[in-house]
């Protein structure tokens, strides 16, 4: 694999740039001594031909949405609509300073806005910022907001979060990061919160509880009343982790399920590009009682303008510098503008009928540890197919086929975890293909398990050392000493 | 049926008939019934390209503020993008793609990142960078936590002419943390005036330069301060040609990546680029690529050092921090390839020498000057008896300079601050100044 650093010769260049009036040894000298650059950045040194290759290169080696079937669990890897892009590119938006004053800024603060009150309509919830930049920064956010509230009650006894052992990783990070202590709950056998547990755990010392609906298992928790019941009665509030949305966009709204915080993706739910690992955006919306602690500032409608609101003395303060990922979301908002109420019901219709006819074409060959409905993802075990094959082995066999893996061993609480979703986006000819390469990776384990061992055979790379990569870390490219 | 979804009703029918479910109301039994009854749909009917083509398009048009001549800074600035960016960035293998979790289908964005890691700690004069935070004013947040985790101190210092907004970022993280912010007062040059470092201290935050535009001197600060982190919060593009802060016995150095190739975008989103040292690389935030070997020995990239991370460690990781800003890291790769070190030196030399030009001429104005004495960049501060009027003028004219309040919270109360880039025209510069100059 040859880096930009490969290519190129002193003194070459992809861009041409204005002249200085002065030399650069005269501005260079202005600088006070102390504070001029003694040695260079060393950076590539490329004309734009030779630029172009390398990343056009580097681009045949990735794997995207466009490129084919990507059914990573949790992470909603939906078509995203080309439209967005020329959209988000337009000067108006893309050149736009965030520190001008309001009305020099009105048509971004209409996006903003427009898209703020489709997002509380959408779940039913009367608090929106969309300050959040990822879906963890929503999580973060919803800690905050949880914490003020607590603070402003004097409640400050109350210092533990319950997690259901299911939860992304995320949950608890973003709990501890605002000082919070992780209780774990266990699921019970039908892959949902138990409520024993739950009762068990609930009390004066407890801050509230960060549930994921769906579930990492895809599965809805049917029991989800009693549950935020049993924790406002407990004297707590709910978050919801709004990553698997794409389940019941458009038919339910966490607001009429007890949820007083809920992060939204809307690189996932609503279609933006994942854009290799982000930028995303996290929008959180609140209950009545969160309002006053939402982010400042608020983007208020007042007549037909958009205004800037600071007025709330209670609220955590910015969690981002300006107002968020705007881009996103234009894209978001051109999402929700195409789809309408009817179409919004036909993404969850497609996510969870995809879902569940690919769990019914696999079933019988890949143990699924949780068998019910499920939502828009499932999750297989990849346990048990051959002499020391490990769900590892089935997934690099699977690039072979052509087909990105599903995300792998998580949920923790499922050995050999095989979380799959398909979304809304892929016809019934791409699951089919998806659902016979995995059968016949099946019969590969058992007839030819090396085949499998070994592990993607077609890819750019073989199967990489990641032990080796902490052992001997190599993170920067290592110049000769000058 | 709307054009994202393929499935025909033929389709609909084989799918449920293979379920074993009569339709697909069926598939959402299990939403309890009453949750199901209190869903109110928005009134919001489908639309067509066309129109929401047409519904955004004239939403773009209605911000007047995009069609001034920019003199904005205060962490943002109006640097040019060569197209190339864009035209790399347009290949849909990167920006359809997610977090590079299987490597082999992922070298190509493993690759750029651990270009990109490359280049962040050239510039900064760094040993360590991760590929990305949100921006730079949480990347500052998530070092201040780094450095309080690494040294059990609760208070941080931050000068008082940190830009406002990103402090009050940090204010909010430092907040949920347990941590004091205690200011650092600035001088008559406006330069940070560090007095005694207290007791408990767990870093010491500087800007360079700072968000009156002025350069830190970054000497001595480090030997200062004995185990508590220097954290520069640095321009990318000033470190073209300033010595980095690494140079100085850094820490940690962040900043705000977005003029490296990313447009403005209203603010977001943005690149926050955060690096380290070795020996803080086990507390670092956020993803990192690292180059290893395949099966047949042949050099290829993977993530590395997860077990930092939320999805391996929970609620003992480094970061809560999963999606950050990838492709606005791959812009900020691409450009820097595409400039060079000689084509970023003449960006950051272009912008100075523009602003220096202004500055001086602007000073030549009965009743306008410099704020401040120390040496600047590409941004200033001008003083003036009406700061309001002044803008208001050059607004009349078609630029736009912040408003006077941005550097209220700073103490700054008769000025107002002007940024200038490689892509300001001397006919630009000539409106700027006969704008002051009328009446």
């Amino acid at each position: 694999m040859s880096t930009i650093y490969d290519r190129g010769a002193p003194g070459r260049r992809a861009v041409a740039l204005p002249a200085l009036q002065n030399s650069e040894e005269e501005l260079l000298l202005e600088l006070p001594p102390a504070l001029r650059r003694r040695n260079p950045p060393r950076l590539p040194e490329v004309s734009q031909p030779e630029l172009v290759r390398h990343y056009t290169e580097l681009s045949r080696m990735n794997y995207g949405v466009d490129t084919g079937f990507y059914p990573l669990g949790s992470c909603t890897m939906k078509y995203n609509p080309k439209l967005h892009e020329d959209l988000a590119r337009l000067p108006g938006f893309s050149g736009l300073h965030p520190l001008l004053p309001p009305e020099e800024c009105q048509g971004a603060l209409a996006v903003l806005w427009e898209l703020g009150e489709l997002l509380q309509g959408i779940t039913g919830m009367p608090g929106v910022t969309l300050q959040p930049a990822a879906g963890a920064h929503g999580e973060l956010t919803g800690m905050l907001l949880l914490k003020r509230w607590l603070e402003d009650r004097g409640e400050t006894g109350r210092t533990k979060v319950l997690l259901p052992d299911s939860a992304h990783g995320t949950n608890p990070a973003s709990a501890a990061m605002v000082g919070f202590t992780v209780v774990s709950l266990p699921s019970d056998r039908r892959g949902m919160v138990d409520l024993e547990a739950l009762k068990r755990a609930l009390g004066p010392d407890v801050a509230g509880i960060m549930l994921t609906v769906p579930n990492t298992l895809g599965i809805f928790e049917e029991d989800i009343l009693e549950i935020t019941e049993l924790v406002h009665g407990a004297g707590g509030l709910c978050y919801f982790d709004g990553a698997n949305f794409n389940a019941y966009l458009g038919r339910a709204r966490p607001g009429d399920m007890g949820a007083d915080i809920f992060h939204i993706n809307l690189h996932k739910t609503f279609s933006t590009p994942h854009g290799g690992g982000g930028p995303g955006a996290g929008p959180v919306t609140v209950s009545e009682a969160l309002v006053p602690y939402l982010p400042v500032p608020g983007i208020v409608r007042r007549g037909d303008r958009f205004e800037l609101d600071w007025d709330r003395p209670k609220s955590v303060g910015r969690v981002h510098p300006y107002h968020g990922n705007f881009l996103v979301a234009v894209r978001a908002l051109a999402y929700i503008l195409t789809l309408g109420d009817e179409g919004m019901r036909e993404v969850s219709a497609g996510a969870v009928l995809a879902a569940n006819y690919l769990k019914a074409l696999l079933q019988d060959v890949y143990r699924v540890p949780y068998d019910r409905l499920v939502k828009h993802e499932f999750v297989l075990s990849g346990a048990g197919l051959g002499e020391g094959i490990r769900t590892l082995d089935v997934v690099k066999r699977l690039m072979d086929y052509g087909f990105h893996p599903p995300t792998i061993y998580f949920p923790l609480i499922v050995p050999e975890a095989l979380m799959i979703e398909p979304t809304e986006t892929e016809p019934k000819e791409v699951l089919d293909a998806f659902a016979e390469a995995l059968r016949a990776i099946a019969r590969e384990a058992r007839e030819d398990p090396q085949l499998l061992k070994e592990a993607p055979h077609g890819t750019p790379v073989r199967r990489l050392d990641e032990a080796r990569a902490v052992r001997e870390p190599r993170l920067r490219i290592q110049f000769e000493k000058s | 049926m709307n054009p994202y979804v393929p499935h025909t009703p033929d389709d609909v029918r084989g799918m449920l008939e293979k379920i074993g479910i009569s339709d697909v109301e069926g598939l959402f039994s299990d939403i309890p019934p009453e949750v199901r009854a209190r869903h109110r749909p928005l009134g919001l009917p489908a639309r067509d390209e066309l129109a929401v083509s047409r519904h955004l398009g004239s939403r773009a048009a209605e911000s007047t503020g995009a069609r001034l001549v920019p003199f904005l800074g205060g962490g943002l600035y109006d640097h040019y993008i060569p197209p190339v960016v864009g035209h790399v960035l347009s290949r849909s293998e990167f920006f359809t793609a997610y977090t590079p979790y299987q490597a082999e289908l992922s070298q190509g964005t493993l690759t750029w990142m651990f270009e990109y890691q490359t280049m962040v700690c050239e510039l900064t004069g760094m040993e360590v960078a991760n590929a990305s935070m949100y921006d730079g004013a949480t990347a500052l947040a998530e070092a201040v936590l780094m450095a309080a985790r690494a040294t059990g101190g609760r208070t941080v210092l931050v000068p008082r002419s940190l830009l406002p907004h990103v402090r009050e970022v940090l204010a909010t993280y430092a907040w949920g943390a347990g941590l004091t912010l205690t200011d650092v007062p600035y001088g008559p040059d406006g330069r940070m005036a560090l007095g005694a470092v207290p007791e408990g201290t767990c870093a010491l935050v500087v800007a360079q330069p700072n968000a009156l535009g002025i350069l830190e001197d970054l000497s001595g600060l480090k030997e200062r301060l004995g185990k508590a982190f220097l954290i520069a919060y640095a321009n990318p593009i000033v470190l073209a040609v300033v010595e980095p802060p690494g140079s100085f016995g850094a820490d940690v150095v962040v900043g705000e990546g977005q003029v490296l190739g990313n447009p403005i975008a209203f603010g977001g989103p943005l690149l926050g680029f955060f690096a380290t040292r070795m020996e803080h690389l086990r507390r670092m935030p956020g993803r990192v690529s690292g180059e290893t070997r395949d099966a047949h020995g042949k050099v290829g990239y993977v993530m590395t050092f997860q077990t930092r991370e939320q999805h391996i460690r929970r609620e003992g990781a480094t970061s809560n921090i999963c999606t950050n800003s990838a492709l606005c890291a791959l812009a900020a790769t691409v450009y820097l390839a595409a400039l060079g070190p000689g084509g970023l030196r003449r960006v950051a030399l272009l912008a100075y020498e523009r602003a220096h030009v202004l500055a001086e001429r602007i000073g030549r104005i009965p009743g306008y000057g410099l704020a401040f004495s120390g040496p600047f960049f590409h941004e200033f501060v001008v003083r003036c008896s009406n700061p309001a009027g002044a803008v208001e003028k050059l607004r009349r004219a078609g630029i736009a300079v912040l408003p006077p309040e941005f550097l209220a919270p700073l103490g700054v109360r008769q000025g107002f601050p002007v940024a200038v880039t490689e892509k300001r025209t001397d006919e630009e510069l000539d409106l700027f100044v006969s704008a002051l100059e009328g009446r």
